[in-house]
């Protein structure tokens, strides 16, 4: 694969929590334009691997490269977008407005150092649009629904134009019909803004519709490949007679 | 009213007071967002142990108090992480530790009398003009602090594992906004007394969040606050006869509840 291409390699990956093995020699690799999912049973380790890739844990055997950089040297935060597990959980009294939020990512970068307050605004604002909340801006964020909310998130993920996005089921808890916006939004920032998505997801309906590549995990790496041939594995007939996979109607 | 300002005394404990309530509040709302209210409840305890261990070594009661109260929430943030104890857990091991510490201090110094005393119920009225630099300087200090990392704060009270995740070194900011609260309970020991220090911390910032609509607003509400409540409470102490540690605290218990009001009023 060429190096440009590939943003992100997991190289023998292992890790222990309180001496029990959680991840076991999980090698992989995310090119640019990929839209993945990480697909596995509860406790499978999905949520470990996105947290080693993302540097929060370090992995207790093997190496993760960021953008052609081992992630504990890695500094360009502001090149990556996450969006927590119960990222919506919100204090529902927490005082900010969702344009606060927003900027709270505007921490670091060549492109945001020395940025006056014209240009911050027009960055968040330019996020909030990307994510139909616009004219939410000044709205606490803790009077806004699940699903307004959960826009509001992306858009702190995207203010920095990453060229990656991580989200760890990003919609648990939020009605039908929202996630099936919510999913189409991310279509198209993985199309048109050509934005490497990593998601971590139970819903088959996602996968089928939308991602490009499945990784799918059981402490170790059990599958690695594109859509279809994910559809003729025998992974997903695993996992499919398992009930590990939900699928919602979007 | 006018000729009242115009005392020396007056002037010294308006601008210590308001130095001190300010940082006190813009520390308090973050504190609250983090479920850290009582800390500055626990800490004032330790800070008993510290003046009484000043009074008994006879160094700066203020001094020693500041060092044994950035130990201590150094020493509660520790045992929180390494220990996997809730964080009101640890406070009330080192908050009873402190008083304890102070109690036996305090007899084996045969101090246990006025300058004691002046601390546990503050004495702003009383306060000289090095008390006043000093305070005031550092209060400032600790609103700078804040102002100056205002932004990684709020993410890290909002949303520990993405700011993490941004790249905020979020174990520093957790180290200085330890040493932060202690040098504000310390400060605030002085306005209001150990007994009442985390009213200081707790309702101003409680009052600006019932009303804030954006981060901003809190601060702000906290901060008006904050300094109507020194104001008035220094004003009714002087007229009424009262101490002003009393009336400051009981000052911004009525604005908590015209807050309260004016909420409720928003909300209907």
């Amino acid at each position: 694969m060429n190096e440009a291409r590939e943003l992100i390699r997991v190289e023998g990956v292992s890790f222990q929590y309180d001496s029990i093995p959680v991840l076991e020699e999980v090698s992989f690799s995310i090119a640019r334009g990929d839209f993945m999912a990480i697909l596995g049973p509860n406790g499978s380790g999905k949520t470990t691997l996105v947290k080693l890739i993302l540097g929060l844990f370090r992995p207790t055997k093997g190496r993760v490269l960021l953008l052609g950089k081992s992630v504990e040297e890695f500094r360009a935060w502001f090149k990556i977008g996450y969006v927590p597990q119960k990222a919506t959980h919100i204090d529902p009294f927490f005082p900010a407005s969702a344009r606060e939020v927003v900027a709270m990512a505007l921490l670091s970068g060549p492109h945001v150092a020395g940025r006056g307050k014209k240009e911050e605004d027009e960055a968040v604002t330019l996020a909030l649009e990307r994510v139909g909340m616009a004219a939410f801006r000044n709205r606490p964020i803790g009077s806004l629904s699940g699903g307004q909310q959960q826009r509001v998130i992306i858009a702190r993920a995207i203010v920095n134009a990453p060229e990656l996005l991580f989200l760890d089921e990003p919609t648990a808890g939020v009605d039908a019909a929202t996630q099936g916006l919510f999913y189409e939004m991310l279509h198209r920032l993985n199309k048109d803004q050509r934005i490497t998505i990593i998601l971590v997801t139970h819903d088959i309906g996602i996968v089928n519709k939308h991602v490009t590549k499945v990784a799918c995990l059981n402490q170790r790496l059990v599958f690695h490949g594109t859509h279809a041939e994910f559809c003729q594995s025998e992974a997903f007939k695993t996992m499919l007679a398992s009930g590990h996979l939900v699928s919602h109607t979007h | 009213m006018e000729a009242f300002f115009g005392y020396g005394f007056f002037q010294r404990a308006l601008l210590a007071g308001l130095f001190v309530a300010i940082a006190c509040a813009i520390l308090g709302v973050f504190l609250i967002l983090r479920r850290d209210a009582m800390i500055g409840h626990g800490l004032a305890h330790v800070t008993f142990g510290g003046v009484a261990l000043g009074l008994f070594l006879n160094v700066l009661p203020l001094g020693a108090a500041l060092v044994v109260a950035i130990l201590a929430s150094l020493a509660i943030m520790n045992l929180k992480e390494r220990a996997g104890l809730h964080g009101d857990t640890a406070i009330g091991i080192f908050s009873s530790v402190g008083m304890a510490l102070g109690i036996a201090l305090a007899t084996l110094a045969g101090r246990f009398n006025a300058d004691l005393l002046s601390y546990l119920f503050g004495d702003i009225l009383a306060i000289d003009a090095l008390e006043v630099g000093l305070s005031t300087v550092l209060a400032a200090v600790v609103i700078i602090a804040i102002l100056a990392n205002y932004r990684r704060l709020m993410y890290l009270t909002f949303d520990r594992e993405a700011a993490k995740a941004s790249g905020v070194k979020t174990a520093h900011l957790d180290v200085l906004l330890a040493i932060l609260t202690s040098v504000t309970v310390v400060l605030g020991m002085k306005v209001v007394g150990i007994l009442l220090v985390t009213a200081l911390l707790v309702i101003p910032a409680a009052a600006g969040l019932l009303l804030a609509v954006s981060f901003k607003q809190a601060l702000l509400f906290s901060s008006l606050v904050a300094s109507l409540s020194v104001v008035f409470g220094l004003l009714a102490a002087f007229y009424l006869d009262l101490p002003a540690s009393a009336t400051v605290v009981l000052f911004s218990f009525l604005l908590f509840v015209v807050f309260f009001l004016l909420r409720r009023k928003k909300l209907s």
